[in-house]
């Protein structure tokens, strides 16, 4: 065999093996939590917020952090819409290109991309105790909001960076205001901004360390915004630090339940992006 | 040349785009009517002298200044408090490639009409028809109107993309090498379009292709180096040039 084909074939190997190990991984993290979580995933884990023995590992389930997580998923990414949108538009559309103000909120939002989701948590609580307030689902939401914003700008920033500028122009020149232009170039970022939005709906759901000290963790379905929240990620830590074994059981039940919230939000959000897209550039 | 009324007239117009002088002192009468073409080397300044026309060179978040007036129906463009929206529904704009909004074919065509205040449902139907019949896509759309405009061919797309402009009910027809991407029989279509429309619209064309030029325009304008060399009927410019750049610039596209 020469060289060049050995070279080649070395490198196929390589390629080969890493995306097996990927792949590998991915079907081991799923073995491992259904294996050890399936039957303790039952109706009553779903349907029932913790009784008296939960803990022990007596009747109830995890119905408390479900909705929990699924208010502060929901609330979070929903928020972090809100305020990331304006700001994408504002450095695509509005702004000077080459503006000082342009390239300074890139770079915040590229440092505040770094910050592990701890000091976010750390930082929500210091501003909580600076206000006087208790643990709350509100508290939680505006937390996680400050995580996922810096993911929700970059993302959209790059959607609507490689936007041909002609598109804007051409629009433009139907005599168009730069909030409808803005409007135009949404339409045909969408499936990027649903990828966006589902990279950090995918990081909300499962972060731990933002919502300990902001949201905490009661086995209460949360009424108001003042009131606590428990989250799937907690129900997990809590549950799988306990030594009995029902308990720990239970913990790989709610990764499962996480797991498969999160496969579903994919997979429809790339239904609906295929929808979407059909009339894309 | 003097042009009786002009439809729009550049008046000592100075382009800078940061430190570099684009255009030098410009001053051209286009004449109402009529197609007028923007002849040139690449880079002399053709295709931001109409951007400047319906201010599209300002958009672009560039550091770009520019001075001088450009008078369209008497009205200053460059004058403060001019509504830029107001300026640019009377000229629609065709670019190099076509670019579709991201919509469908129905609403590429509606969305003008649509942002200027066109809310009936029957009015929009009559002008999308009106339209893609100007532009002679009705035949070949008319079934799959509200399927996606970018599943036409390109040539399809750029005269979509005219029909969109036309819908607005410009005055001007703003053309940046419109042919450039197109194969020969797209470009054909475009330039009959072209002459077709000169009856009630006011073109101006950027081509680098001499012999379009030849076969659209009735003034050509050449361009070199930010400066407009020589301005006169197409005719006359061709084939009995003025100045000695002309000829060179002809003679070098014809030998």
């Amino acid at each position: 065999m020469d060289k060049r084909k050995l070279e080649e074939n070395i490198f196929k190997g390589i390629m080969g093996v890493s995306t097996l190990v990927i792949i590998g991984s991915l079907f081991m993290i799923l073995w491992t939590i259904i294996s050890h979580g399936i039957h303790s995933l039952t109706w009553d884990l779903v349907s029932k917020s913790p009784q008296g023995g939960f803990y022990i590992g007596k009747e109830g389930g995890i119905l408390n952090a479900i909705i929990g997580s699924v208010y502060i998923t929901l609330g979070s990414t929903l928020l972090g819409l809100i305020v990331s949108i304006p700001i994408v538009l504002y450095i695509n559309v509005y702004a000077r290109k080459k503006s000082k103000l342009v390239a300074i909120t890139r770079l915040a939002f590229d440092v505040l991309f770094g910050i592990p989701s701890i000091v976010y948590g750390a930082f929500g609580f210091t501003i909580m105790v600076m206000l006087g307030l208790k643990t709350s689902l509100l508290a939680g939401i505006v937390t996680v909001t400050l995580l996922i914003i810096p993911i929700l700008v970059r993302a959209m920033d790059e959607v609507i960076r490689i936007i041909p500028f002609e598109l804007a122009d051409a629009t433009y020149a139907l005599g168009a205001t730069r909030w409808e232009t803005g409007k135009v170039l949404l339409k045909q970022s969408i499936p990027g901004i649903l990828t966006a939005v589902l990279l950090s709906f995918g990081r909300a759901i499962g972060d731990a360390a933002c919502v300990l000290f902001t949201a905490g963790y009661t086995d209460n379905i949360p009424t108001s915004l003042s009131q606590p929240a428990a989250t799937l990620p907690l129900a997990i830590f809590f549950q799988l630090s306990s030594p009995i074994q029902e308990v720990q059981d239970r913990a790989y039940g709610a990764a499962l339940i996480l797991t498969i919230i999160v496969l579903i939000i994919s997979i429809g959000a790339k239904y609906f992006s295929k929808k979407l897209s059909k009339n894309k550039i | 040349m003097t042009i009786a009324s002009p439809h729009i007239s550049v008046k000592n117009l100075n382009v800078y785009i940061g430190e570099a002088h684009i255009l030098k002192n410009i001053s051209i009468d286009i004449p109402d009517k009529k197609i007028t073409s923007f002849i040139g080397p690449s880079g002399c300044g053709k295709t931001t002298l109409l951007k400047t026309l319906n201010r599209l060179l300002d958009t672009s978040g560039t550091d770009v200044r520019i001075e001088g007036k450009v008078l369209v129906d008497g009205e200053d463009l460059y004058a403060k408090g001019t509504e830029v929206t107001h300026i640019r529904k009377k000229m629609g704009l065709l670019s190099q490639r076509p670019f579709p909004l991201p919509m469908s074919i129905y609403d590429n065509i509606a969305y003008g009409p649509k942002i200027h205040g066109e809310r009936d449902k029957k009015v929009l139907d009559e002008i999308v028809e009106r339209y893609l019949r100007a532009t002679a896509l009705w035949d070949e759309v008319k079934d799959r109107l509200h399927g996606p405009a970018t599943r036409l061919s390109i040539g399809q797309q750029q005269r979509l993309c005219l029909a969109r402009g036309l819908a607005i009910e410009p005055e001007i027809i703003l053309g940046d090498e419109p042919t450039s991407a197109l194969d020969p029989v797209s470009t054909q279509r475009i330039e009959e379009l072209f002459l077709q429309l000169k009856d009630n619209y006011t073109l101006v064309l950027v081509t680098h292709i001499l012999r379009q030029a030849r076969r659209v325009s009735d003034y050509i304008a050449f361009i070199y180096m930010g400066e407009i060399v020589e301005f006169a009927p197409t005719e006359e410019l061709l084939l009995n040039p003025k100045e000695k750049m002309t000829k060179d610039y002809i003679r070098g596209y014809v030998s």
